[in-house]
């Protein structure tokens, strides 16, 4: 069974149909790429999957639960986590307060402990994983350093990393290379594949970057105008006609 | 160093009744009641949330111990946790549809609700006492102690408002004030990690509406009698240029800016009926000319203490 299942999801912005008709599994332990053209609908796919939009209609369905009708809180605590597009962080927190945010979850303090400090030993504890999750990501030697003073690569590596915080089983990345210069590229790509290979986090990623989808992704979906265009393995979907048309002059798919 | 500042500005405030005249005690007695409604209105606005009906939960809080105190009997020490409580809980209630709202409309929404509190306290005679209000509010008795002295109450005002501020200090440092802020600072973001956001918003609204309520709690065994006036928008707009004037950025900020402006506000007494004048001119210099208040020029001002330090180290060297 799959880990995610999302049958008939279509999300409506006034004439707009951004996603239309969305069938798609996931399965637990892959990573999937999830591309298209610009404006295909593609992060409102996330948007609505995360809860930050509520479906217009279908059903989502993680591990067995319809998630389709919660709120964004409720299912990153199923375990359903995503990053933005955009760098979404606190700026005014260090990096590793930034990454113990992403520890909420697995806190719950109450506001009597708030004053009276009753939960020492779990903090403690949140703070650790957070530390071992800054150096998971390579971002030790920035940890103390405020999150708005961060060069772009590093705020994106730093969204990556409060998402990873929560413990998520799905982890939805949009465009987690946007940006980022080779040497970053390949950086991002490599831990992505150890947040699969050394944590066991099933990957959904949108991503514009060719190479690292090819050489990234298990399986690939590609959507345009919100619907579903094909699906496949990397080599079925680099040579599959509809896709490289859709694509035609806005990329080279080949990578 | 922290500790000695802080043991030295208790040690002052123990102090001072016996130095100043009794005027300026009832005046510190204000200024120690407002820093927790101050410090209390700053808490809700860590999470983004600007509130216009605060000082109707001062409201509550003074309603609540006069009606307890003269209807009941009930002594202050019962009373001021039930007014604290009860305007915590009218928070709960008045911020349930706010939450619906952001920025402007929970400014304006919290506004008609306020005012829809206050209504109620004007048209019900019984037991309001309507637009005249309430009198003959009991001082506080404790023991041979008569609290109707203006330096017994401002002991007793005193040690409320310490601990009010610890309190208020602790949940600001905490898990809890950090996520309020994150929520601030990010508000998808804190949804998508785990964060009911509606949850830690109506969570601030009520706390802050129970240190309210214990503000006037205070205020109303002070006064003696209390009106719906005390708590209208006129008496809101000064707690607004305040926090205005100090910063909401830091806990400090707020404590600074009713200082401040207690401070002008005495100084410029002789103004008269110009006085207003004065606060408006001063609240529209700092929205425009110092958004994050005096808080924020300190820390721009020790900013620049420190390059020049540094710099002026850095020259042996060469
Ligand atoms: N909140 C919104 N309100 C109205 N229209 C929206 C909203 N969000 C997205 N859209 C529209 O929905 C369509 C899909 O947008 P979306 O951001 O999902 O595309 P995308 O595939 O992520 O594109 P890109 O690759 O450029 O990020 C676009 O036409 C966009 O303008
Ligand atoms: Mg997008």
């Amino acid at each position: 069974m799959a880990i995610l299942e999302v049958r008939n999801l279509s999300k409506r912005f006034g004439g707009l149909m951004a996603v239309q008709g969305l069938v798609l599994d996931v399965e637990e332990g892959e990573i999937r790429g999830v591309i298209g053209p610009n404006g295909a609908g593609k992060t409102t796919f996330f948007n609505v999957v995360s809860g930050v939009y509520k479906a217009t209609s279908g059903t989502i369905t993680f591990d067995g639960t319809r998630t389709s009708n919660l709120s964004p809180d409720k299912i990153a605590a199923l375990g359903v986590v995503r990053t933005f597009q955009r760098v979404a962080l606190f700026p005014n927190f260090t990096v590793l307060e930034n990454v113990n945010m992403g520890r909420h979850l697995h806190a719950r303090e109450s506001l009597f402990a708030a004053v009276f400090g009753g939960q020492r030993q779990k903090e403690s504890e949140n703070l650790q994983k957070s530390r071992d999750i800054v150096d998971f990501l390579g971002m030790a030697a920035h940890r103390d350093e405020l999150a708005s003073n961060l060069p772009y690569g590093l705020q994106r590596t730093l969204n990556v990393a409060i998402a990873l915080a929560t413990e998520p089983r799905l982890l939805m990345l949009d465009e987690p290379v946007a940006g980022m210069n080779p040497t970053e590229t390949q950086e991002m790509t490599r831990i992505i594949r150890r947040i699969r290979d050394e944590l066991g986090i099933t990957v959904m990623l949108v991503e514009h970057d060719m190479r690292t989808v090819m050489n990234l992704c298990d399986k690939i979906t590609v959507i345009d105008f919100g619907e579903k265009l094909a699906e496949g393995l990397p080599h079925e979907i680099q040579s599959n006609k509809e896709v490289i048309e859709a694509y035609l002059g806005a990329e080279d798919i080949v990578a | 160093m922290k500790y000695l500042a802080a043991l030295a500005g208790l040690a002052g405030f123990i102090l001072l009744p016996h130095f100043i005249g009794e005027y300026y005690v009832e005046i510190m007695i204000l200024f120690m009641i407002n820093l927790i409604l101050a410090s209390s209105f700053r808490l809700i606005t860590t999470v983004g949330d600007w509130s216009l009906s605060h000082i109707v939960f001062m409201g509550v809080g003074a309603y609540t111990t006069a009606l307890l105190a003269k209807y009941l009997g009930w002594p202050f020490w019962g009373t001021v946790l039930i007014g604290g409580m009860a305007s915590a809980a009218v928070g709960l209630a008045v911020v349930f549809p706010l939450l619906r709202t952001k920025g402007f409309g929970f400014f304006i929404g919290s506004f008609a609700l306020g005012e829809f509190i206050r209504l109620i306290w004007v048209k019900f005679h019984f037991p309001f006492g309507g637009p005249r209000g309430m009198i003959g509010i009991p001082s506080i008795e404790l023991g041979d102690i008569d609290f109707y002295e203006a330096t017994p109450y401002y002991y007793l005002v005193f040690i409320f408002t310490v601990l009010c501020q610890v309190v208020l200090y602790r949940i600001d440092l905490s898990r809890t004030g950090r996520v309020l802020k994150a929520i601030y600072a990010d508000e998808d973001l804190s949804k998508c990690i785990g964060i009911n956001v509606a949850r830690y918003r109506a969570m601030a609204f009520s706390v802050s509406a129970f240190f309210a309520g214990i503000a006037g709690v205070l205020l109303a065994h002070r006064l003696g009698a209390i009106d719906p006036k005390n708590f209208d928008v006129n008496t809101m707009v000064y707690l607004v240029i305040w926090v205005v004037v100090g910063g909401v950025g830091t806990f400090w900020g707020p404590i600074i800016g009713v200082a401040i402006m207690m401070v002008i506000g005495e100084a410029a007494r002789p103004l008269a009926e110009w006085r207003p004048l004065l606060f408006g001119g001063i609240l529209i210099v700092f929205l425009t000319l110092l958004p994050g208040g005096l808080e924020n020029l300190i820390l721009r001002f020790k900013e620049m203490l420190e390059k020049l330090r540094s710099a002026g180290e850095s020259q042996p060297a060469e």
